[in-house]
């Protein structure tokens, strides 16, 4: 469904990506990890548009994305790592502000709103401000805010920072409803046991480049020798390395 | 399009949201207009502010009263009779514009000085250096008062009439011709005696044993002439209007300042994420910042439409010239101050640092636009450059279409020159705009 190839982005002199290749299938989840500044977020940015790669592609159903305004961006729902909602604003206003965005008529748009408010649990608190809400429930509405239009493919960038365990399981639990009706989902974390219970497929990048690429089980051959079944944590301290980076 | 309402909805929603600001948004501009009006208004039944002036009289002779009298029955001038010391003190306290100290002998002197051309007598003034304005007015007004007195004392006092005879004994000494000697005491007898007969409106009998120069009435030079005003408003009928210039001026800068918060605005939404949410749907650039643009320019309509509306029913501001011409320049000047805030945002990093940064260029522009002060005031250089300030084209549109009350061609410059602003604005803001949210 989804198929990232030789993706590159350079700021200057750094290049922050390098020739970052996956793909990403209807019903997967595919964790995306990284240390800090290996390239994660701005990967998932050339896939939702918001950056401009240097060079590769992004292939949906091999048709490239192109444009600010291609009909395929339709099919991608981004959940950024911030909060990216109107605190002033009811949770009910903005998503029909969000959902407009996608051109959704006004029936579909309800439909979809009560449909993805019901999802997240917050169907009864719709027309009350986000700024009243937990820092557990604006997580469940910025997920809300991106499954309006019913993308295909679902970037999340850390969805579940600062929120509490319920909360997290419950996001989890969303998330698992979704896989279920067959969307791809890319998700980056730094929680290693959120990738453990979700992803079917990880892939470790660090300095811009794909250092492994395979299912939970096949990391193992990154296992360091005669360690036996080791934690994925292992496996990505062994690929990154133990240098702290800032 | 539906994108562009849902972003304009939106901006609306999240504007009426924060009632608090609404209502300073709103309530700001019509009360510091209100009070610029107060002042500027021009009103004929306003009370008239006299200008403080101590006058110390140290001649104590016919022509210093005299001085002292006429300051004392004029218009412009609230009159006080310190000691040099407690004036001199009161000028450097502020609490006085001008003092003007008469020195002893300065009667007899002028009086000289006005036949004879001999050496004039020095007026001591001394005046807050703050407050040039009022000083010219003072010296503009006291000349007048001075010609009066020292010429009456000379035609028709005691005083003067000793000086005439002094001169006029001294003519034969004098350094001139014999034909000017004949003239000049041909003029003095001639005065003295045309002065010293009862005037017309005079012909009530004398108190006995009045002198006759005691029986005339005291009469000098006066002004030549009249002075007919006549201010040129839209109509015969119709007075100038200072609120509609206050209104205009201060609608526009409080515009100007609502459009530094939609691009603080945007820069907030950025620093939030919410930008990463409208750039990952399929919608355009040029949408988005349209979709900017057109709210803000919404908003600065409401803003000038209260105001205008506050000044009308409250103040009787009246647009007399074209009800379109005036439509026009609003929009215009909502469409350029919307762009304004656009390329506030794009040439900005930090919400903070930016408002800093464009607070003082609104102050700035407002300012050199003549919304605080005309900017007939401004050095000439300074004139010619505010041109390129489109708050002046906003503030001349707006008194055009009011109390100047001139017709839609008057609008068609202004409302061009702001949309040409607007343009180049929202070309430099889509040019400038970091569109990479990484």
């Amino acid at each position: 469904m989804l198929d990232v190839r030789g993706l590159r982005k350079a700021y200057g002199d750094l290049v922050a990506v390098h020739e970052i290749s996956f793909s990403l299938n209807a019903g997967e989840v595919v964790g995306l990890l990284g240390p800090n500044g290996a390239g994660k977020t701005t990967t998932v940015s050339m896939i939702a548009g918001l950056v401009v790669p240097d060079g590769g592609q992004v292939l949906i159903d091999g048709s490239p994305l192109a444009g600010d305004t291609d009909p395929k961006k339709q099919r991608i729902g981004l959940v950024p790592q911030d909060l990216a909602l109107y605190d002033e604003l009811s949770a009910l206003s903005n998503l029909q502000f969000f959902g407009a965005l996608y051109r959704l008529s006004p029936a579909v748009l309800k439909t979809a709103i009560d449909r993805s408010l019901t999802l997240v649990g917050l169907a009864d608190r719709a027309r009350d401000r986000v700024g009243t809400f937990s820092g557990g429930m604006k997580r469940r509405l910025n997920l809300a805010a991106s499954l309006l239009h019913d993308p295909d493919i679902l970037l999340l960038d850390e969805p579940t920072v600062g929120v509490d365990p319920q909360s997290r399981n419950a996001i989890f639990s969303n998330l698992e409803t979704l896989k279920a009706q067959g969307k791809a989902l890319l998700y980056t974390t730094h929680y290693m046991e959120e990738v453990e219970r979700l992803a079917d497929r990880v892939v470790i990048v660090d300095h811009g480049r794909v250092v492994a690429a395979d299912t939970l089980d096949g990391l193992q051959q990154y296992a360091p020798t005669g360690a036996g079944r080791v934690s994925l944590e292992t496996i990505f301290l062994a690929l990154t390395g133990r240098t702290l980076r800032d | 399009m539906q994108a562009i309402l849902a972003m304009i909805r939106k901006d609306l929603q999240l504007f009426l949201a924060d009632r608090r600001a609404v209502v300073m948004g709103l309530v700001a501009p019509v009360a510091i207009a209100s009070f610029f009006g107060s002042i500027f208004s021009g009103s004929p039944n306003a009370e008239r502010v006299k200008i403080p002036v101590a006058i110390i009289d140290q001649d104590r002779t016919a022509v210093s009263r005299g001085i002292v009298e006429g300051a004392r029955g004029d218009q412009y001038l609230l009159v006080s009779n310190p000691t040099a010391d407690e004036a001199r003190d009161a000028v450097k306290k502020g609490t006085l514009a001008v003092a003007v100290i008469i020195p002893q002998g300065f009667g007899d002197a002028a009086g000289r000085a006005f036949f004879t051309g001999a050496a004039k007598p020095e007026l001591n003034v001394l005046y807050d250096p703050s407050r040039s304005t009022e000083l010219g007015l003072v010296r503009g007004v006291l000349t007048e008062h001075i010609m009066q007195s020292v010429s009456a004392e000379m035609f028709t006092g005691d005083q003067g009439r000793t000086l005439v005879d002094d001169t006029l004994a001294a003519i034969d000494a004098m350094p001139m011709a014999g034909q000017q000697q004949a003239m000049l005491r041909d003029l003095l007898q001639s005065a003295r005696k045309f002065y010293s007969a009862p005037a017309p409106a005079a012909a009530a009998p004398a108190a006995p044993g009045a002198t006759a120069a005691a029986q005339a009435p005291r009469r000098g030079l006066s002004m030549p002439y009249a002075v007919k005003e006549e201010a040129v408003t839209s109509g015969d009928n119709v007075s100038y209007n200072g609120y509609a210039h206050s209104f205009a001026g201060m609608g526009i800068q409080f515009l100007l300042l609502a459009s530094i918060d939609l691009g603080v605005g945007i820069l907030l939404e950025r620093q939030r994420g919410l930008w990463k949410r409208l750039r990952s749907a399929p919608i355009s650039r040029l949408s988005l910042l349209a979709g900017k643009a057109a709210s803000g320019s919404l908003i600065a309509l409401l803003t000038l439409t209260v105001s205008f509306a506050f000044a009308m029913i409250v103040f009787g501001v009246r647009i007399q010239g074209s009800l379109i011409g005036f439509a026009a320049i609003a929009l215009a000047t909502a469409l350029m101050a919307s762009t304004f805030g656009l390329l506030v945002a794009s040439l900005g990093k930090t919400p903070g640092g930016t408002r800093g940064i464009a607070s003082l260029s609104v102050l700035l522009m407002v300012m050199l636009g003549g919304a605080w002060v005309p900017s007939f005031i401004f050095p000439a250089w300074l004139q010619r450059l505010t041109v390129v300030i489109p708050a002046r084209w906003a503030v001349d549109g707006f008194d055009a279409m009011t109390w100047r009350g001139l017709g839609l061609q008057a609008a068609v410059l202004p409302t061009l020159v702001m949309l040409g602003f607007a343009a180049v604005f929202g070309t430099l803001a889509v040019a400038r705009f970091r569109w990479e949210e990484a």
